[in-house]
């Protein structure tokens, strides 16, 4: 079995606007109340004219613009004619032959480890509304079909990439990336349970036989709601389309392209309809809605106004902390807050590196264990950067540190973490570092007195009898830095 | 002097004055629409309590002089086409038959700003497509000049509500010539704004790029303070254009000097019938008695002008009805088989002929392999005819022109032959393709008592020059003053 499989994505997703994208209806998520965030522009009542929200264009833009894309100077839109119960109007506004944006590239991370990097050509990207939401009876006995239109009107972004990704995993990894360069931007929440982000795939494969390389037909898999889901259903489908050609040897051009649904409960792809049935839409320009201009002065204030990237933050990071590749990508992948967490925590302690491994071993494990998120963490990067800063001022121990952590993570009152309450941990439980050699060394004495049978153990030539010495002591001395014992009661041992 | 065929000044004054008040005015109406809309069937829908309510508001406001809007007191009746709050709205047609509108369209909302009375919904062609108004799913509008013939369309209901004393305002809208052709065949005072002058919101889509709502009124005054009502910018329509709106009222009764009256040699054609060119020529000949100069341009395009339209508007139609699928609003059949038999039946019930016409003319003009040649092809010429007229209009100020090449047709004349009532259109479908004002004015009428109306055209945003070109030659005549008898 040789063969590579060619993939294209087209994903849509929804605009974090305030309001629909041709009217002033709420744009939020509210399946339990349908057909209350309607008015008769997205209700497609007769009469009633759709104007574009500038907000949602600015957005698009300034996404577009993220993923490399040429933005055009002059747009239009354009209906796309077809019967649906979620459609309204009849037809949907969307932009056909003049996009807003084309041709862009977005990179994405092909190796963790060694940071090897790939780009994955951007077609075009266009605005269009989305439709409401058909809710079919599934008990099968035959109720009516009920449609919402909450969701009718949001805007979405549509963004078609070229066939460039070669692997269910890379698929998997250009979604993710684009997920994460969207909430770095604040232009979606990308959440793919509540639709905010779709994905269609475009899929074949080249088997390659005595030096000669063989297309298989092309097939478009919808219904993919999770980014798992895409990456089994590609695995299926290239497998799928591997067997079928072995069976009957049809190529791409032969058999028109088929779309096909992903059943994620038998992890398998069925066939929907071939597009040779496929609607002709009849897209003709909106004459409700008047073109768009784009002016350069425009264009250059969403430049200036862009936040740092994800993928520039991943480079920054490596040399600016010294991280791995890894340790980069799993920071600024957890997210933009994550990122700027610890940020955050590094400018008050002082040390990235120490930063970066407090968040994220400390930090996500608790986060983890606790089920809370990073904006939810008890200890925010004040309280957080201050405890590390302690241990870089040699005032307290890692471990004493782990101690307040976990201290402070405790607390019955949350408002009760804060910087002053680290130092009243410290002096209650006898944490800070004990600098004075005179005490130290008053306790090792006492210790060694106590436990004549180590010590002469040790003296006879059983190292490890120190061990239970140097704990002794340890407990004794809350604060002291173990190093520091070690040195110390060892000479003495050696006197 | 009668309230019946009292122009709106006249009206207006008596109010003022208080020798009227609005109730009694309204009463008037109400009761000549209840005396002759039988034989007439201009109306769909008379709103005669809430008029009355209206008016009496207007009266009780105008007794405690408070301030009161420009149409204070005055009936308006509105074309079925215009959404009106709690008002049945149904576009003459079966597939809006119930449908009542949780909203108001802007130029209603302007009517009642300027506490006018919304007297009833009028009459017309099933959404607007047809000339007649005899595609109107529900009655026929006959001509108060003879009620044997048509009263034009697609407007006919509201230019014979006007024509027949049943109210002194009405609005219409104009697609293609239906404002300005039912004028001239009930010979009252019909305009057609610019393009993008009043905003659309509201108004049930016939042909997007080229639907525009204008006034009917019995005086080319009357015309001017109803245009300068409905006009003006409205952030819900994209293609309202922001720009003040002249105050045509306060100069409409100004003479034009040097005046250039500009007439198209493309219009004197075969099918230009004797009586209607005789009173075209007669019109021209009180323009150069009033000092105007004719001056003959050329509009090349102009035999394209049916073809280019009955492409674009059937096209645009054919997207606007989409909606009309019976599963939100509207008719939904009793009975069908699955979802597609749904749509299928509900619109196959709830169209007419004309409309199921006009809807399948431009789903296959914009069906994959046709659209280049057809739609795109009709873009291009369309543009080609508006270069005439920005051309045209660098030597005129108006363009003189018949409203109609026939006087109005009997009911029925058309039934067999759709295609000879499109091309009756020539006239009028320029300043929908081009976007420019046009009016119609009374001109007169044939040996056989039928009425033919004069049409203006003007520049893009030159109503106020429209207006008062129209004036001009009303007050030279004598038409406006003559009235039908019923």
């Amino acid at each position: 079995m040789d063969y590579t499989t060619i993939i294209g994505l087209e994903v849509h997703v929804q605009m974090q606007t305030k309001t629909k994208i041709f009217c002033g209806c709420s744009t939020k998520f509210n399946p339990d109340n349908p057909n209350v965030q309607t008015c008769p522009v997205c209700l497609g009542l007769p009469g009633s004219l759709p104007v574009m929200n500038r907000h949602a264009f600015d957005l698009a833009v300034k996404t577009a613009i993220a993923i490399n894309c040429q933005i055009a100077r002059f747009t239009k839109w354009d209906r796309k004619q077809y019967y649906y119960p979620d459609l309204p109007k009849g037809y949907q506004i969307s932009q056909y032959d003049l996009p807003f944006s084309h041709d862009g590239w977005l990179e994405i991370v092909v190796n963790k480890e060694t940071g090897e990097k790939k780009k994955i050509g951007i077609i075009r990207a266009h605005l269009e509304e989305d439709a409401g939401k058909n809710t079919h009876d599934e008990t099968g006995r035959g109720h009516d079909s009920q449609v919402d239109l909450n969701r009718a009107g949001t805007p979405l972004l549509e963004i078609v990439s070229h066939p460039d990704l070669r692997s269910a995993q890379e698929a998997k990894e250009y979604l993710e990336e684009l997920k994460l360069l969207l909430t770095y931007l604040e232009v979606s929440d990308c959440n793919m349970q509540e639709g905010s982000l779709r994905c269609d795939a475009n899929v074949n494969v080249h088997i390659h036989r005595d030096g000669q390389k063989i297309a298989t037909p092309l097939v478009e898999i919808k219904n993919l709601n999770s980014f798992r889901n895409v990456e089994l259903a590609i695995e299926f489908e290239a497998d799928r389309q591997y067997r079928q050609w072995q069976q009957d040897g049809k190529t791409f051009g032969q058999v028109n392209k088929e779309t096909r649904g992903y059943d994620a409960v038998r992890n398998i792809t069925v066939a929907q309809r071939s597009k040779e049935e496929a609607a002709d839409y009849r897209y003709f320009p909106d004459p409700d809605l008047v073109p768009v201009t784009v002016e350069e002065a425009y264009l250059q204030n969403v430049i200036q106004s862009m936040v740092e990237f994800p993928a520039a933050r991943r480079t920054r990071f490596i040399q600016q902390y010294q991280l791995s590749n890894y340790d980069a990508a799993v920071i600024i992948d957890q997210g933009v807050v994550f990122a700027d967490f610890v940020e955050h925590v590094a400018r008050i302690c002082g040390d990235g590196k120490q930063a970066c491994n407090w968040v994220t071993q400390d930090v996500l494990r608790e986060m983890n264990d606790r089920k809370l998120t990073i904006e939810g963490f008890p200890i925010q990067p004040p309280v957080l950067g201050e405890i590390l800063k302690r241990i870089n001022e040699k005032k307290i121990t890692i471990k004493s540190a782990r101690e307040i952590f976990l201290n402070l993570l405790n607390s019955a009152d949350p408002s009760t973490i804060n910087v002053a309450r680290i130092d009243q941990i410290i002096q209650e439980q006898g944490l800070s570092i004990v600098a004075d050699s005179g005490q130290l060394e008053t306790v090792i004495v006492a210790v060694l007195a106590k436990n004549q049978k180590a010590v002469a153990d040790f003296k006879g030539g059983k190292p490890s009898a120190a061990g239970s010495l140097i704990g002794q002591v340890m407990r004794e001395l809350k604060g002291a830095d173990p190093a520091t014992v070690r040195e110390l009661l060892l000479k003495k041992l050696a006197e | 002097m009668s309230i019946i065929g009292a122009t709106t000044g006249e009206l207006l004054s008596r109010l003022e004055r208080g020798e009227l008040t609005s109730v009694e005015l309204t009463t008037a109406y109400l009761d000549r629409i209840a005396q002759q809309d039988d034989r007439v069937a201009a109306f769909l829908t008379v709103n005669g309590d809430e008029a009355l309510q209206q008016a009496a508001d207007v009266d009780r406001r105008r007794q405690a002089k408070q301030p009161l809007g420009a149409l204070a007191g005055i009936p308006v009746a509105v074309k079925d086409v215009l959404c009106t709050k709690g008002l049945k709205t149904t576009c003459a047609s079966r597939m809006l038959a119930n449908f009542i509108p949780p909203y108001d369209a802007h130029v209603v909302t302007q009517l009642r700003n300027a506490d006018a009375i919304l007297i009833g919904k009028t009459n017309m062609d099933e959404f607007a497509m047809g000339s007649t108004t005899e595609t109107s799913a529900f009655k026929t509008t006959r001509n108060p000049w003879d009620l044997g013939r048509t009263a034009g369309g697609s407007s006919g209901g509201s230019a014979a509500a006007v024509a027949a004393g049943m109210s002194p305002l009405a609005l219409g809208t104009d697609t293609g010539g239906s404002i300005r052709q039912p004028a001239g065949f009930c010979s009252v005072v019909g305009m057609k704004p610019t393009y993008g002058r009043v905003s659309r919101f509201g108004m049930v889509a016939y042909g997007s790029s080229l639907d525009q709502i204008g006034p009917f009124a019995n005086d080319v005054n009357g015309a001017a303070l109803l245009a300068q009502v409905i006009a003006g910018h409205d952030c819900r329509d994209s293609t309202s254009v922001n720009a003040p709106v002249p105050a045509y009222s306060q100069t409409v009764n100004q003479p034009l000097a040097g005046l250039r009256v500009g007439i198209a040699k493309e219009h004197f054609v075969e099918g230009l019938n004797p009586e209607v060119e005789q009173a075209l020529r007669a019109a021209l000949q009180v323009y150069k008695s009033l000092g105007a100069e004719i001056k003959e341009v050329s509009l090349p395009h102009t035999s394209y002008g049916v073809a280019v339209y009955y492409l674009i508007a059937p096209s645009e139609a054919s997207s606007n009805l989409a909606r009309y699928d019976g599963v939100h609003y509207g008719h939904r059949a009793a009975q069908f088989s699955n979802m597609i038999d749904m749509y299928a039946t509900s619109r196959g019930e709830g169209f007419g002929s004309e409309v199921k016409r006009r809807i399948m003319l431009g789903t296959y003009a914009l069906s994959a392999g046709y659209y280049d040649a057809y739609y795109l092809k009709a873009l291009k010429v369309r543009r080609l005819i508006r270069q005439d007229y920005d051309k045209a209009f660098e030597q005129i100020d108006v363009l003189a022109s018949p409203a109609s090449p026939n006087p109005p047709s009997k009911i029925g004349e058309y039934s067999a032959n759709p295609l000879a009532m499109y091309l009756e259109d020539i006239y009028t479908i320029g300043a929908n393709l081009a976007g420019l004002p046009g009016i119609s004015v009374p001109a007169g009428f044939t040996e056989a008592g039928l009425p033919v109306g004069l049409q203006l055209l003007a520049a893009p945003f030159e109503e106020e020059k429209l207006l008062r070109a129209a004036r001009m030659y009303e007050q030279a005549t004598q038409w406006q003053g003559k009235r039908a008898t019923l």
